[in-house]
């Protein structure tokens, strides 16, 4: 199978999602959260940043039922829902929404993060509706 | 700062198109550019400048001008998916603006359909690709599905809004005796076809065939002496702003903001002058954020702009007058073809599908996933 690429960027990221946490960086120099994980804040350029764990609240920005997978792997989870969700604490990430009828799924919608097993069998960090009075 | 009128589309050609099993990419090249040279009236010898892009190798320029015999002293292998020809003609322009060429040679092809390279996306994982690729995303659909739902979420947009780009595309297609798909097209059609990924169906994608295409850009004194008019570059602007969907700004707006006002001021120009614009239609909702972007129509009214009849045969906006990607041709990437159709229409050789006294052209290609945009303003005397 493919290998889950592990380069010195991802730093704690990748062994953060082994242990069920999301984690992401905050630059030090002007302050604003991002991710992908970079070596450099790409705001400022700035490398003096900090690793946090992200409480995993936050909302679909835009998302996508897929239909027609691009592999044969993800052919076997149609129809599946790929989503791109802000986190409250100002960073975005591409994940897949989980736990509910793809049709169910709104932009805006509010979603907290559950652990899954991606079709490589490693674990990954997904996203499903919030339920009411949640909070981490 | 300005590339104004400093250099002139000359020639154009395509290769064949469509299903073509027996060529390489390298033959349909050599097709286009033999064509488009004879169009120019020029020679293989007086060509100084060569730029490219495409899929098929690492060192494109190399082997095609190992190919065709061609020595530039310019050479531009600008990659940045099915824009990067419409990033050409502007290095073309500031380069033969500069004196470091004289006559540039554009080029592209691809032969995508019949060695069925088109892929949804492959499982590669490196570098910042590993933080989308687990999440199985159809690529690049899904990611112009995500900005469809974006846009239908904040504007209304609808599925029936969308397929009017791909009915009216249709319908300049059936006066393209080149274009692949030519029968009739209605919206109950567009929305009865396959589900890729929502809201995008089949035929809000692009075709899948092969093909190439070449244009022959000149110095404003070899363009005056050749036989047929200058196609003046008028203004010129690129821009990108991401690789991957999920690091791109805003959904809804695309690089061609920056790269629209910057030709637009180039040239002098307003959208209202505009006579017949050719927009890179990969999937129906690049039209419409591309129209947005570019100042056509406000933010959010795309969809109500491209529907009516507006963007069709007889109507106010003659848009894809070839029948874009949608209907006419997509062999990868459909960038050179928007600058080919362009400088056609110009040119009054369009036949039926002619728009009647058209003085000014706007190109606007979109690469990756709404990842790059260049805008080029094209006019005759």
């Amino acid at each position: 199978m493919p290998e889950q690429i592990v380069d010195p960027d991802a730093g704690p990221y990748w062994e953060g999602v082994a242990k069920g946490e999301l984690r992401y960086q905050c630059c030090m120099s002007c302050g604003q959260a991002f991710f992908f994980p970079r070596t450099v804040c790409p705001h400022c350029l700035s490398k003096e940043l900090e690793w946090r764990k992200s409480r995993g609240l936050g909302q679909v920005y835009a998302f996508t039922v897929v239909h027609r997978a691009p592999d044969a792997a993800f052919a076997q989870r149609v129809p599946y829902v790929v989503a791109m969700v802000d986190l409250e604490e100002g960073f975005r990430m591409m994940t897949n929404v989980v736990s509910c009828s793809p049709d169910a799924v709104r932009v805006g919608m509010e979603v907290s993060l559950v652990f899954g097993t991606g079709v490589d069998g490693q674990q990954l960090p997904y996203f499903q509706p919030k339920a009411p009075g949640e909070e981490r | 700062m300005s590339v104004r009128r400093a250099c002139a589309v000359v020639g154009v050609a395509e290769s064949r198109l469509g299903v073509v099993p027996d060529a390489t990419v390298l033959t349909l090249q050599a097709e286009a550019a033999v064509a488009a040279l004879a169009d120019a009236g020029l020679q293989k010898s007086d060509v100084d400048g060569l730029l490219c892009a495409g899929r098929w190798s690492s060192t494109m320029q190399l082997q095609l001008a190992e190919y065709l015999g061609i020595n530039p002293s310019f050479s531009d292998g600008t990659t940045v998916g099915g824009a990067s020809f419409e990033f050409h003609l502007g290095h073309a322009a500031a380069a033969i603006q500069a004196g470091l060429c004289n006559v540039a040679l554009i080029l592209y092809g691809s032969t995508q359909r019949s060695r069925r390279e088109r892929s949804l996306g492959s499982r590669e994982a490196g570098l910042g690709y590993q933080y989308e690729s687990p999440y199985g995303m159809p690529s690049p659909v899904g990611a112009y599905a995500m900005a469809a739902s974006r846009h239908m979420a904040l504007y209304g947009t609808t599925s029936e809004q969308l397929a009017e780009v791909a009915v009216a595309a249709r319908k300049w297609a059936m006066l393209n005796p080149r274009a692949y798909r030519r029968e009739p097209l209605t919206v109950e059609d567009v929305l009865g076809s396959e589900m890729i990924s929502t809201p995008l169906h089949k035929l809000d994608c692009c075709l899948v065939t092969d093909g190439g295409g070449a244009v022959v850009v000149v110095s404003p004194e070899i363009a005056r002496s050749l036989r047929k008019p200058p196609i003046w570059l008028l203004g010129h602007g690129e821009a990108h702003s991401h690789a991957m969907i999920s690091q791109m700004p805003d959904l809804t707006v695309s690089p061609a903001a920056r790269s629209g006002s910057r030709a637009f001021a180039m040239a002098g120009l307003r959208p209202s002058d505009v006579d017949v614009a050719q927009i890179y239609d990969s999937f129906t909702i690049t039209v419409l954020l591309t129209l947005e972007a570019l100042g056509f129509c406000k933010p959010g009214e795309a969809g109500a702009f491209v529907s009516g009849g507006r963007i069709a045969p007889g109507g106010e906006f003659p848009l894809n007058t070839s029948g874009g990607g949608l209907s006419y041709t997509h062999p990868g990437q459909f960038g050179i073809f928007l600058i080919i159709e362009a400088a056609r229409q110009l040119w009054g050789e369009c036949g039926e599908r002619q728009v009647p006294d058209a003085e000014v052209a706007l190109v606007s290609g979109t690469g990756g996933v709404l990842s790059s945009n260049s805008t080029c303003i094209l006019g005759r005397d």
